[in-house]
């Protein structure tokens, strides 16, 4: 890719969490809620597709990884740890995990991290269902209060979307950097990567812990988003959630994931009329897409706008 | 003492080799074309509730096991492998992982839909016999006698026939196996059809303990993806040891440990096997293709 797309690439992202930002003065509370969690979505998805969409694995512990960063901070609070240091915390207490489970599962060829992140997943889910003197069991945490200063929606959107800014401009000049030109080699042929020198494992590990670390943020900001967190959005569930996030937008693409969660946000929405059916036709859909281009909904735009100008 | 762990040691045997069947199917799969089903779990949910649709027109369920198999062999086998792994396939393994994944909240969100989120109960049998301090209960004994039978016969098919010999070279080499005349391509169809055989049976034979429900694919499909792996991926063998090692792992942790972490035995065993062993317990190491 050349620098003036690179660029721009950037310069999309950025414009995007600006109009987020802009739109919200049009709209009521919910809209502005949406909003947000479009940010926390787009966070967690970003992460995972450090894994999925550069490294080339599967991960399904992003769910996992969110739950952790949502405890943390959610216990942290009360004891008068500040949001920016539990967030912190989190974040690396989920860097850590990442590298302690990516280090042995790496180690094996094929999709050993899936079942291996699969396996967290659940038992996160299960030490969080059960361990009630810690995290309350099903009964959850409630009344998890905001940062001062960002109590309001529109407070705590604007801080959503600057911590989403500050992943954007990170991530970017993590995937730019010599490192992230290695990674991408890795992307594209791994036996090649390989023989030019590149350490694979130590690069995938490394992806893989950078993402549940932005899946630990992602947790931090949910928490005093939703001000009441509990098991059942942290299941397994979740984690195929976010990975279909990253694969409709396009997986390997840097807006993927800004234009995936945008859809996982929106669409129940608008295909409230579907009730119950929702899911069935979306995951349809997510197959049908798959099958024509794998490079998602950006890939797909690509395709067709470039075939345009092909003919003209 | 004693009559109560040969007592948890059978029941455990019989769990275990409906996860093996079920484990079989996904290494052959896994094998055979290099897709990792994450549906596996669902491919056991949708026959046990076609054969509880059969028996709700007053049909018996031995009318019902062979409609169910045929809509198996028909939708798991060869649809799945025409509609959405063969069109997937070009584009590389990943999408097809991420779109097995978006098949199982397919399935299970459209077997919601229609079946509503009720747990169904499902025919089975019932009493046993004494044997002295031990009780062997007709359910565990035919699960354990159908389970067997079905792996030796899977077994002396894949490598005593021309054909399941041909599937074992398609296995280790595609490549090579079409060379050598092999039509390739009907072994890949023919180890789906297995798949699809396989859920069926396991199917039958779990229902009847676990009911019937729309997301049990969840639980079962976990346990059969940590039985294929622990016991080792490459190997129908491994496969099977895997799958009784978990049953009965289970069984005891159930009965010694805190219920609310039985879920969690066939995950911890995982995570020790990947650190500790990863190729399994007999299984060979995965070489590197390029």
């Amino acid at each position: 890719m050349s620098h003036a797309r690179h660029a721009a690439v950037l310069g999309a992202a950025l414009a995007a969490l600006v109009l987020a930002g802009l739109v919200s003065f049009a709209l009521q509370p919910y809209g502005i809620y949406l909003l947000s969690l479009w940010a926390v979505y787009t966070i967690a998805a970003t992460g995972l597709n450090l894994t999925l969409g550069y490294a080339g694995q599967v991960s399904l512990a992003q769910a996992a990884f969110v739950g952790i960063g949502a405890y943390t901070t959610a216990l942290l609070m009360p004891h008068g740890v500040p949001f920016g240091v539990s967030l912190m915390l989190g974040a690396l207490g989920c860097f850590v995990l990442g590298l302690g489970l990516g280090f042995p599962a790496l180690r094996v060829q094929g999709h050993y991290l899936a079942f291996v992140t699969l396996a967290l997943t659940t038992l996160a889910f299960l030490v969080m269902r059960n361990e009630t003197w810690l995290t309350g069991g099903i009964g959850g945490i409630s009344n998890i209060r905001r940062p001062a200063g960002f109590a309001s929606g529109r407070g705590y959107e604007f801080l959503c979307l600057g911590v989403l800014a500050c992943v954007t401009l990170l991530a970017w000049w993590l995937l730019r950097s010599p490192w992230g030109r290695a990674f991408m080699a890795l992307r594209e042929n791994p036996m090649r990567a390989a023989s030019l020198g590149v350490d694979v494992r130590a690069y995938t590990l490394l992806a893989f812990a950078i993402g549940a670390a932005l899946g630990g943020v992602a947790g931090a900001l949910y928490a005093p988003l939703v001000q009441y967190i509990e098991p059942s959005p942290f299941s397994l569930d979740f984690s195929l959630a976010l990975l279909l996030m990253v694969v409709v937008g396009g997986s390997g693409l840097f807006l993927g994931p800004f234009l995936g969660a945008l859809v996982a946000v929106l669409l129940p929405e608008w295909l409230r009329f579907l009730q119950d059916y929702y899911l069935v036709i979306y995951a349809a859909l997510v197959i049908v897409l798959l099958a024509l281009c794998p490079e998602g909904l950006i890939g797909l735009a690509e395709r067709h706008l470039f075939r345009r100008k092909g003919r003209a | 003492m004693a009559a109560l762990l040969a007592q948890l040691l059978l029941t455990g045997l019989a769990t275990g080799a409906i996860y093996a069947l079920v484990a079989i199917g996904f290494s052959l799969l896994w094998q055979g074309s290099q897709v990792v089903n994450f549906a596996q779990g669902d491919f056991v949910t949708l026959p046990a509730f076609v054969m509880l649709g059969v028996m709700g027109y007053g049909l018996p369920l031995w009318v019902a096991m062979p409609v169910a198999l045929l809509v198996s062999l028909l939708v798991l086998g060869v649809l799945f492998r025409r509609v959405l792994v063969q069109p997937m396939l070009r584009h590389g393994v990943m999408p097809l992982v991420i779109a097995t994944m978006a098949l199982s909240i397919f399935m299970e969100n459209a077997m919601k839909n229609v079946a509503s989120a009720e747990a169904y109960p499902f025919p089975g049998l019932s009493g046993g016999i004494d044997l002295g301090p031990l009780f062997l209960d007709w359910q565990s004994a035919v699960t354990l006698l159908s389970a067997v039978l079905a792996v030796l016969a899977l077994h002396l098919f894949l490598s005593r026939t021309r054909t399941g010999r041909a599937i074992q070279a398609t296995a280790q080499n595609p490549a090579v196996a079409r060379l050598l005349g092999i039509n390739v391509d009907r072994m890949i169809l023919i180890t789906f059809l297995i798949n699809a055989a396989l859920v069926t049976l396991a199917a039958v034979l779990i229902s009847p303990a676990y009911l019937v429900k729309f997301n049990n694919g969840e639980a079962i499909g976990l346990t059969a993806f940590c039985a294929a792996i622990i016991g080792g991926f490459n190997q129908v063998r491994g496969a099977v040891a895997g799958g009784l090692l978990l049953g009965v792992t289970e069984t005891f942790a159930a009965t010694f440990g805190p219920d609310q972490y039985r879920a969690a035995v066939p995950m911890v065993l995982l995570i020790v096997f990947v650190l500790f062993r990863p190729q399994g317990l007999l299984g060979r190491r995965e070489e590197r293709r390029v």
